[in-house]
């Protein structure tokens, strides 16, 4: 299906308008700064609107994954062609764009989250141009990884993210924003140049011939998905071969820092606390996501072999993630490091899911992303609403909110609940589907992994408690409830968790063609 | 022969026209007298000039002189690289403050540079062991002097002494390596020593003493560690217009020379088409000699520049470790590798010179060469800033910029010649050398300016060059087959 506005695909559109909106903020004087910040709102409202178009007019049926012609979308060119010489064949990276049943929810939980992080970011007052101009990239960036369908032109909309990130943290972050912005910096380097090395690896393996009977080396995702197309005597040929699980491992960990499952976890907390609030519910709404869409998008259906090879591996790191996060979560006396630690175990929910190479636990993990981003970035919002109006976050630091902001508290518990995962709100149905999922594949650590649901409870009732009842101080009794620019912000993420608690299955059908056709095609090419 | 002669030299005509710009800047020099700061336009417009007829040289590939000197794709290509340097080195000196400190004697600094130029036009063409060795010295000796143009500033001086002495020392090394050779192969050029290579030689021991002399002698040329010692010395002390040119100019040059070198006397050309060693000469094993030493150039150049508190330094250990990941082109043996190389070094000298630039622009306004003086200025001079930015980026190598297509060009050689553990180590290096280059990001940008440091302002035409080399950068990351393909095509070499 093809979709043009003025001649330019509707993806392309919802990938460059954000650029398109940095260039205007930055002919913008600086010093008029609502004019910045509508146009920043604006640009994303606007990325708001094609994404709903997009998914109006998605056809659930349409398998995608490794299947070329059922792609929707689709904007396919050539980018960089260089002719063959006698030492170097020829090289070609395309521009290729297109959506299927596993990113078109995150291509809406991208548009959404940001424009609501837009909004958030209304009360910065600190160099608002640069700020936006900074914003606005790292969406395309986010917005470019999960429509990409060259592997090249992935990686670059993968590490554009990084810079703006680096200094939206260091720049506009808490007293610590310095050490945080470096570690994450580092960290997500470290992993780009891992998928960097295994990116060309593959390169060189994968070949195919073009229409004039030409051998090939691509980029091209769907080429590498088949493993016809591996060179025999490439490093990657085969199957189950030594080079190939290395290069399994090593995207594997580029993903896994980013998710961030757990040895590679420790640059989140610091992230997350020194962040400013919009750039937290970024992070954990959308960057997190990347991690693990990379895995499901590359990792899988490229180098089968090794998932299977490595399922009890991603699954037991899931669970570590679940138990440890849940754990270090109630040991927290800060309001914004226990949701970071709570981010680390409900995405390890998503891993296990997504471990078990069931249907079931696949669609469960997407749907988890999904919601852990709404969910989350409520989170966040909570915490940077207290954290504006009294500059805390302690949770001992409070008590008794409740009564004196009555909109925000019950927001807040709905939030609270649905991380909790409360029958009738949308977390539970992911996190259900996922250890159902989990269950069939392995049954020990998903029994382990379920009691983190407990310890779920555990921090999030007790964090209720503390901030929301008991006595409230005098020097909160001044606090005002929510204002309506931050109503606007909780209400359409409200509503979603209510409404997918409810009735998931629009959500669920818009992924699950394409994820049993994943889960079957991985099932198959790698056992 | 009257016929050859002539041909040559209509074959020669860049070269001339670097040599009457030289004429021509002593005679202006003389003229101009006080307003000697304008013998740069006649520079310039001598290398423009030069510009347009190596353009004229596309496509030929011929020997001339008596096969001393080969005009072909790949000497076109590195000379219109310095000719792109020649030129930005130029304007610099016209915007530099440090210069002054010598200015009556500038004239003299601008035919230098041409003088250096020439030579190094002659390193990218010459096939001819002895004039290989003469263009060396013509270019060693020219840049000297011009390391200690300043030489009322003592570190000026300093450096330039260092310079000579590590230079002969390693202009001895290749003199050495080239005698032996020619005593081993009755050849003194490098299709004769190739012939006789190829023939088989009976004197191993001695051919592993000559190449390892020469590679010592290119090494100290291309700073690579262990023989980089005097780099950043140099570097730091030398005019910051010199030493951009030395980063980048010279070492093209060096790599050039030797590029051509190993790849005509010590590659079979029959047996390449397919990537792997079947077509080296492994009498001596010389690739695995500059695989050894590529991968001790990038790590050891990237851990030492982590201590550094002068920013010339930095970007000095930041320019060995570069040798370092260029080097591995040629450590492969192939020809891929041997176009990578060529990305890399026009991409580098870019990213390279533009750091260097703004260097210099600081050091004008602000009179400090310390990271620690670069505190605050992305806020002072937001322009200046996110350029430099963006060119430390480049130089770390990261996407969209050109220097993310230079890494994946020379790690992707290299993965496709199998050397997975120089890759690997090459990975690692990257990583290392992000901490220095964002320490220096984040002096500008995440800590803020002091009260008493106010906006700092530049004139319109330092921005102008500033945006001349930052257009390249931005382009050749999003946009680069017109370079990779005009790469892959250079390599082409006469008697290939």
């Amino acid at each position: 299906m093809e979709f043009q506005i003025f001649g330019i695909g509707i993806l392309t559109w919802i990938v460059f308008l954000p650029i398109v909106g940095m260039l205007i903020v930055l002919l913008i004087p600086g010093d008029n700064k609502n004019a910045i910040r509508w146009t920043a709102a604006g640009v994303t409202g606007l990325q708001l609107v094609l994404a709903v178009l997009l998914l109006g007019l998605f056809d659930r049926t349409a398998l995608g994954i490794n299947d070329p012609g059922s792609f929707q979308f689709v904007e396919q060119f050539d980018w960089i062609i260089v002719e063959a010489v006698p030492w170097v064949g020829k090289i070609e990276i395309l521009y290729f764009l297109g959506i299927d049943g596993l990113s078109i929810l995150m291509v809406l939980l991208t548009a959404l989250i940001s424009l609501i992080g837009v909004i958030s970011s209304w009360s910065i007052e600190k160099m608002v141009k640069g700020y936006f101009a900074l914003y606005l990239l790292l969406v395309t960036g986010m917005m470019g990884v999960f429509v990409a369908l060259d592997f090249f032109l992935f990686f670059i909309f993968w590490e554009v993210m990084l810079l703006p990130m680096y200094f939206l943290i260091g720049i506009w972050g808490g007293p610590r924003r310095e050490y945080a912005a470096i570690k994450f910096f580092i960290y997500t380097f470290v992993g780009g140049v891992l998928m960097l090395l295994v990116m060309l690896g593959l390169y060189f393996s994968v070949a195919y011939t073009n229409g004039a009977g030409e051998q090939v080396h691509t980029f091209n995702l769907l080429h590498m998905m088949n493993s016809a197309n591996f060179v025999e005597g490439s490093i990657f040929y085969g199957m189950d071969t030594t080079w190939r699980y290395v290069a399994w491992v090593a995207l594997f960990i580029s993903f896994a820092i980013k998710v961030p499952l757990f040895p590679f976890h420790t640059w989140l907390p610091d992230a997350h606390v020194e962040a400013p609030t919009p750039i937290s519910v970024i992070l954990a709404g959308v960057l997190l996501k990347l991690g693990t869409y990379g895995m499901l998008r590359i990792l899988f259906p490229i180098l089968p072999d090794g998932t299977v090879y490595f399922m009890y591996l991603m699954a037991a790191l899931g669970m570590i993630s679940i138990i440890y996060g849940a754990l270090c979560a109630m040991a927290q006396d800060d309001f914004k490091k226990l949701i970071a630690y709570s981010s680390i175990s409900h995405m390890g929910i998503v891993m296990l899911g997504m471990a078990s190479l069931t249907n079931q636990g696949t669609v469960g993990a997407v749907l988890q992303m999904f919601n852990h981003g709404t969910i989350t970035a409520m989170l966040f919002l909570i915490v940077g609403v207290l954290y504006d109006r009294t500059h805390k976050r302690g949770l001992y630091d409070f008590g008794g909110i409740a009564n004196q902001m009555p909109k925000y508290t019950g927001i807040a518990m709905v939030a609270m609940f649905a991380a909790l995962g409360l029958p009738g709100l949308s977390g539970f149905v992911s996190e259900l589907f996922s250890f159902l999922g989990a269950f069939d594949a392995f049954r020990v650590i998903t029994i382990i992994s379920v009691t983190g649901i407990i310890l779920t409870a555990a921090y999030i009732l007790w964090t209720i408690q503390r901030v929301f009842l008991g006595e409230l101080s005098d020097e909160h009794k001044t606090l005002t409830d929510l204002t309506g620019r931050e109503l606007l912000m909780f209400v359409p993420l409200l509503l979603i968790v209510i409404f997918l608690g409810v009735y998931p299955g629009p959500a669920i059908e818009l992924m699950n063609a394409s994820l049993s056709h994943l889960v079957d095609f991985v099932n198959m090419a790698g056992r | 022969m009257a016929e050859h002669i002539i041909e040559s030299i209509y074959r020669f005509l860049p070269e001339i026209a670097l040599t009457v710009t030289l004429v021509a800047a002593i005679v202006a020099d003389l003229i101009l007298r006080e307003r000697n700061r304008n013998v740069a336009w006649v520079v310039l417009a001598g290398l423009v000039v030069t510009a347009f007829l190596v353009l004229g040289q596309r496509g030929w590939n011929v020997s001339i002189f008596s096969d001393t000197i080969a005009v072909d794709p790949f000497a076109v290509f590195f000379k219109a690289v310095l000719l792109v340097a020649g030129i930005f080195i130029v304007l610099f000196s016209m915007k530099s403050r440090e210069l002054e400190y010598n200015s009556s004697r500038i004239g003299e600094y601008y035919m230098l540079i041409t003088g250096v130029i020439f030579g190094m036009f002659l390193m990218v063409g010459a096939t001819n062991l002895l004039l290989m060795y003469l263009a060396f010295e013509l270019t060693s000796i020219s840049s000297y002097v011009l390391a200690g143009f300043t030489k009322t500033l003592r570190r000026s001086a300093e450096a330039s002494m260092k310079y000579i002495i590590f230079g002969a020392v390693s202009s001895g090394f290749l003199i050495y390596g080239i005698s032996l050779l020619v005593g081993i192969t009755g050849a003194v050029d490098i299709y004769g020593v190739r012939d006789a290579l190829q023939g088989g030689v009976e004197q191993t021991a001695a051919l592993y003493i000559a190449v390892v002399m020469i590679i010592v002698g290119f090494s100290y040329k291309i700073t690579a560690v262990p023989f980089h010692f005097w780099a950043p010395d140099v570097y730091q002390g030398a005019p910051v217009t010199i030493t951009a040119f030395l980063a980048t100019a010279s070492k093209v040059a060096g790599f050039a020379m030797m590029i051509r070198f190993f790849r005509i006397s010590f590659m079979d050309s029959g047996a390449l088409a397919t990537p792997g060693f079947e077509g080296v000469f492994v009498i001596v094993p010389w690739h695995m000699i500059l695989a050894v030493l590529a991968a001790l150039t990038m790590l050891a150049a990237n851990l030492m520049a982590l201590w550094q508190e002068n920013i010339k330094r930095l970007l000095a250990y930041s320019s060995i470790a570069h040798a370092g990941f260029i080097l591995m082109g040629l450590a492969l043996a192939t020809d891929e590798g041997i176009s990578a190389m060529m990305i890399y070094l026009a991409i580098y000298l870019f990213m390279n010179m533009g750091a260097f630039y703004v260097v210099m622009l600081v050091s004008n306004k602000l009179n400090t060469e310390d990271i620690a003086g670069y505190q605050g200025l992305g806020h002072r001079a937001p322009f200046l800033g996110v350029s430099m930015a963006i060119f430390l980026v480049a130089l770390a190598g990261f996407p969209p910029t050109a220097g993310f297509i230079a890494k994946v060009y020379i790690f992707g050689a290299t993965i496709s010649a199998g050397m997975i553990w120089l890759v690997a180590l090459a990975g690692l290096a990257t990583v290392i050398s992000l901490f220095y280059y964002i320490r220096v990001v984040r002096n500008m940008f995440l800590v803020e300016p002091l009260e008493s440091q106010g906006p700092v302002r530049f004139d319109a035409s330092s921005f102008a060059i500033l945006a001349l080399l930052l257009v390249p950068v931005l382009l050749l990351g999003v946009y680069f087959s017109p370079l990779v393909a005009w790469a892959k095509h250079a390599v082409t070499m006469f008697g290939m």
